[in-house]
């Protein structure tokens, strides 16, 4: 605080501000409570996920045990079997593991295309930015689903093809965020100084421009990572994502969905876990966004 | 406003062609084709089968008669039933589709707008809280959570309504809730957005000064410049409903286009996945100019361009 009000010169500014600046969100998003506590469930989950194998007491997810087929919810099994007599917690853990790599895999995507396209556009400017932008228009008005099934149908349905058609369809959004934020920041005389000290425009656009979009690029990547969790779980749903015999939670789904009428619990616990990782972490992004971007409030999911 | 029509439907005409080309291109290069399901036929069957389906010309004329076809909507017959032609069956199953899309929409908006009002009027309230929060888990809860969620409850536990089928009005109602429900929470949370921008504006406060009404000030004044967010989310809210709709089909057993789209994804028809995929394709496109053209009605500030 002391240091973003005394406004002096370049030196100190480009010193004191960031931090300041990161401090101050920090100190935002902690009062927020829905946010800290989406957080830290996530952590949690993340966590539960990766120690998944050496977790004490937790079943293979692909043991079968046919005397124990379809039980219900029991102090053995909490989430109870499923018709195969595999433990249906172990199936949600280890289903957890592939949605949560799904999602951070194809973010990590959407982000490297986003970034660099909207980064290049909004630095290029004039013409370039214009054909770039315009390009991007008209992606938007495409159902890019149709063109994630295309790709699963006519090729392989590996995890790789998954991982490249959620990053292709995600970006679009992110190269928009990170233009508008490089036109403005192209102005500014920080980009001068690089410039007169003689550094390209790839440097520029990647060492100086690109870090300084940050925090909005948080905010949104926050907000993407559920939504690929969510494309993932609606194709693995339709049987177009995750093959056996990996599962992830749309796959529990699916299959639960089936037998609803006669096992219900199949198909309410892994929603439940789908939904609640969705939900907080939309609840992480909405905080992040009023703790790092106060005034943008419109663009969201 | 003519010209700008114009350069929008000349505009759609090379996207159209793209994506016909690209998805044309991507199907000759995909393993498989009508004939993957039969294990080992006949190498004169074969032969005359690729004759039925035009397969054994070269490539450019195969090219040329797909797009000639794609353009009276004639993509050929089925791949796995051949007796049928794909046009026959998107427009046998499109109308389903449209109706359980148009009420989900129509559903939204009828109620997400209001909330958002009550949520913006009522800022950082009890009211605004709960709604919101509600807002929230409602954009979280994947359609085909909620589906078989719903059908536990109202069908199985209660016998309210029917679990699937699309026969009689009653069968409609579990669809279009579990459809519907995610845009509702996301239209609320952009009306919301949207009207504390206007709230804020210089002309509510005139408005109020002249000794306006309340209702009159939010209902007459602030909404319509508030709700320009939501009109501008029509478009992809409505590719979002297609592809929600997919899914929702699949859960109720829906004879609409989505229920088409999968199957044929599963039996590699590709002719089917195909026609569907290009007809939404434009179907979205003229809707989308459908939406700008509103927007300028509602914002005269905006300009066509």
């Amino acid at each position: 605080m002391r240091v973003a009000t005394a406004t002096v010169g370049g030196a100190t500014l480009s010193s004191g501000r960031p931090e300041s600046l990161w401090a101050d969100a920090w100190k935002r998003l902690r009062r927020n409570r829905a946010a800290v506590l989406s957080g830290l469930f996530l952590g949690w989950m993340c966590v539960t996920a990766v120690a998944a194998p050496w977790l004490p007491g937790l079943q293979d997810p692909t043991y079968q045990d046919l005397a124990l087929s379809a039980s219900p919810p029991s102090p053995a099994h909490w989430f109870g079997t499923d018709e195969l007599g595999r433990d249906t917690l172990a199936r949600v853990i280890y289903g957890g593991r592939i949605s949560l790599l799904v999602g951070l895999v194809g973010t990590l995507v959407s982000l490297l295309i986003g970034v660099s396209y909207g980064a290049v556009a909004g630095y290029r400017g004039g013409r370039t930015d214009e054909i770039m932008m315009r390009a991007v228009d008209v992606l938007y008005s495409l159902p890019y689903i149709f063109l994630v099934i295309l790709l699963l149908v006519f090729f392989s349905r590996s995890i790789i093809m998954l991982f490249v058609a959620l990053g292709l369809v995600q970006w679009l959004t992110m190269a928009r965020i990170v233009r508008g934020q490089v036109l403005s920041l192209k102005q500014q005389t920080f980009v001068e100084a690089a410039r007169a000290l003689g550094a390209g425009d790839g440097a520029i656009i990647f060492r100086h421009i690109v870090p300084n979009t940050l925090g909005p690029v948080i905010v949104y990547t926050t907000l993407t990572v559920p939504a690929v969790i969510l494309q993932e779980a609606f194709l693995s749903f339709l049987g177009l994502g995750v093959q056996p015999p990996d599962a992830s939670w749309g796959t529990l789904v699916s299959e639960g969905a089936r037998l609803l009428a006669l096992f219900p619990w199949l198909v309410i616990f892994p929603g439940v876990a789908l939904s609640l990782t969705l939900l907080c972490f939309n609840f992480l992004g909405d905080g992040l966004r009023d703790a790092l971007d106060p005034q943008d409030r419109r663009e969201t999911l | 406003m003519t010209t700008f029509v114009l350069r929008r439907v000349l505009l759609m005409i090379p996207t159209l062609w793209v994506i016909a080309t690209l998805t044309f291109f991507l199907m000759r290069l995909a393993p498989g084709g009508p004939f993957l399901a039969e294990k080992d036929i006949p190498a004169a069957a074969k032969a005359q089968l690729e004759k039925a389906y035009g397969l054994d010309r070269p490539l450019h004329e195969q090219y040329w008669r797909f797009l000639s076809g794609a353009v009276r909507l004639d993509f050929g017959p089925s791949y796995k039933y051949p007796a049928r032609q794909v046009r026959e069956i998107i427009f046998e199953a499109f109308p389903v589709s449209l109706e359980l899309g148009g009420w989900a929409l129509l559903i939204a908006l009828a109620i997400g707008i209001p909330i958002g009002v009550a949520a913006a009027v009522k800022q950082n309230t009890g009211t605004d809280h709960v709604a919101m929060g509600a807002a929230l888990a409602g954009v979280s809860i994947p359609n085909f959570v909620l589906g078989p969620a719903l059908v536990l409850g109202l069908s199985l536990t209660w016998f309210l309504l029917p679990p699937a089928l699309w026969e009689g009005p009653q069968s409609r109602v579990l669809p279009v809730l579990t459809l519907s429900t995610a845009y509702v929470a996301y239209i609320a949370r952009l009306t919301r957005g949207g009207m504390l921008e206007v709230l804020r504006q210089d002309y509510i406060r005139t408005a109020r000064a002249k000794g306006l009404s309340e209702g009159t000030v939010v209902y007459k004044h602030a909404l319509k410049l508030g709700i320009l967010p939501v009109v501008s989310y029509l478009g992809p809210a409505t590719a979002r409903v297609i592809m929600g709709s997919i899914v929702v089909e699949s859960i109720f057993a829906v004879p609409g286009l989505g229920r088409h789209l999968v199957n044929g994804a599963f039996n590699r028809d590709y002719t089917v996945v195909l026609g569907v995929v290009l007809f939404y394709a434009g179907f979205l496109m003229v809707l989308n100019l459908l939406v700008d053209l509103a927007y300028t009605r509602l914002d005269p500030r905006v300009e066509l361009g």
